[in-house]
């Protein structure tokens, strides 16, 4: 068994928002189905909620700017910590997200620590 | 019993192709079994050439490929569980050498191995370098000449390539029942791309290069026997025993491309068209309204393949099967192809015309050559030279070059 973080792609989403309900509904029946091999994950707030930041070196002065790292159509909305047997189970897994057909699930193999 | 160095380099080819399959299913690390096949290769050379070859080569191969990736990951326990792991899962490894052949475990190797050469994650230039290397036993160098590229650029290709499968857990396995259509056109493509290197080399000094069109063909049918009522695989096997039915007479004595006009018949491979006819109709009755490329690619080269002689061409089929062609995988270079087609059928002057049409083909030596041919035919000779000069000047292989260039 691997782990693998399935990162969603997809326009940028305000999760909380009252018209996201009928999609959080299916994302909450993919946490259910998933829930045997699901390790963590996070959705995130809109980018425009974003704040990103850099040093001038290490140690060095901080620069912070407003707004995502990269400005795209389809952002970076969220993603699922989840261990499988290898790349092809983690491909079947990332494609029941509803991010899979609403945007793209990118599958990251996570480096093992410790 | 083979004497030459080339013959003994071929035999140690083959056989190492063989035995990675095996050893990648047994270790488990596609990069760890390919290093300790090239140790052993290496080692049969140097001991055979001296003490002549064993009585059962594949077996000594496969042995001392064991040996040495256990050697192998003996060092690399040191270095981390996962090759450990390897090693405790692997009863074979632990319970000492088998050395039956089993035809039908060697195949599910092979199938394995081309299933994880394919994988969709995978880069499509890496897919089909890392079959040349692991499944068709290329060299570095051999693959960069295939792939016009460089022996550098190739082997960190293969490195990341590589190192994607076993960092990214791709499994080495065949793909379950309902995971094979969405895989299937891969494997394909890439076999008919082995193929192509084969048959068509784009450059060097040999037309046709058996050796990969022999493996080609070697894992077309074990498509085959995996996928039996596929026609797509059918019509790919096909493709290739017709094509390959000609080799004997593709190239004169003295090394030049013959045209299929001129061609020697008698020298066609008729064992070869038998079959390859025999499987066209059995993957155009599994066929429906829209047939795949594969399968009217195959009926285009059973047309040629059933004429007695060039005269007796059957036009009128070989122009609609390129009509269904144009439906099912439109592509300038068909359209060529139907060009030349209907200026055997119609004439000069309308093969001209749909040349003419055919746009984005500058660069491409066959349109200029199908070009001299008609304006020759039209009488116009200063035009027709025009375009020969401009075929000469554009990248084929080099006995097709000597057609185009003869001095």
């Amino acid at each position: 068994m691997s782990l693998y973080a399935a990162i969603t792609y997809t326009h940028d989403v305000d999760w909380t928002a009252p018209e996201q309900a009928e999609e959080m509904g299916e994302y909450a029946a993919f946490g259910q189905a998933a829930a045997a091999i699901m390790r963590g994950g996070a959705a995130l707030f809109p980018t425009a909620t974003a704040t990103t930041v850099r040093a001038e070196g290490k140690g060095g002065e901080v620069v912070v700017s407003d707004g995502p790292y990269a400005e795209t159509k389809e952002v970076l909305t969220g993603f699922f910590l989840l261990e499988c047997t290898d790349l092809d189970h983690a491909i079947q897994v990332a494609a029941t997200i509803p991010a899979a057909w609403n945007g793209a699930v990118e599958v990251r193999p996570v480096i093992p620590m410790g | 019993m083979p004497g030459s160095d080339a013959e003994l380099a071929e035999l140690v080819r083959e056989s190492g192709r063989d035995v990675l399959a095996t050893l990648v299913r047994q270790v488990g690390d596609l990069e760890l079994a390919q290093d300790a096949v090239q140790d052993a290769v290496v080692r049969a050379l140097e001991t055979w050439a001296r003490d002549g070859v064993p009585p059962s080569p594949v077996a000594w191969l496969r042995v001392t490929a064991r040996r040495r990736a256990i050697d192998l990951l003996r060092q690399a326990r040191s270095r981390g569980a996962r090759e450990e792991r390897a090693v405790a899962e692997d009863p074979e490894l632990r319970g000492g050498w088998t050395d039956d052949l089993d035809p039908g475990a060697l195949q599910d190797d092979l199938l394995r191995l081309l299933f994880t050469c394919c994988h969709p994650s995978l880069a499509p230039a890496g897919q089909v370098a890392l079959a040349l290397r692991t499944l068709c036993g290329l060299t570095e160098a051999e693959i960069a000449r295939a792939l016009l590229s460089t022996p550098d650029a190739v082997a960190k290709r293969l490195v990341r390539t590589r190192r994607k499968i076993k960092v990214a857990g791709i499994p080495y396995v065949v793909p379950p029942d309902h995971e094979l259509p969405d895989r299937w056109e891969g494997v394909l493509t890439t076999v008919h791309l082995v193929f192509n290197e084969g048959y068509a080399a784009t450059s060097g000094s040999d037309l046709t290069r058996p050796a990969l069109v022999a493996e080609a063909v070697r894992l077309a049918r074990l498509l085959v026997a995996l996928q039996p009522d596929d026609a797509a695989a059918l019509g790919l096997l096909a493709l290739m025993l017709l094509q390959d039915s000609r080799h004997a007479a593709r190239l004169d004595d003295d090394g030049r491309a013959v045209l299929l006009a001129d061609q020697d018949r008698s020298l066609w491979d008729t064992a070869l068209i038998h079959e390859g006819v025999d499987l066209v109709g059995a993957a155009l009755r599994r066929s429906g309204d829209r047939p795949h490329r594969f399968v009217v690619q195959a009926a285009l080269a059973a047309c040629h393949a059933l004429a007695p002689r060039w005269e007796d061409t059957d036009w009128a089929a070989i122009v609609s099967w390129y009509d269904l062609l144009l439906v099912v995988d439109p592509s300038p270079v068909v359209a060529l192809n139907r060009a030349v087609a209907i200026g055997e059928l119609a004439g000069p002057a309308p093969a001209l015309a749909l040349l003419d049409q055919v746009a984005g083909l500058d660069g491409y030596a066959y349109w200029h050559a199908s070009r001299a041919v008609v304006l020759r035919r039209l009488g116009r000779e200063v035009e027709a030279a025009a375009a020969d000069r401009r075929a000469a000047a554009l990248p084929v292989s080099e006995p097709v070059r000597r057609i185009l260039d003869p001095d």
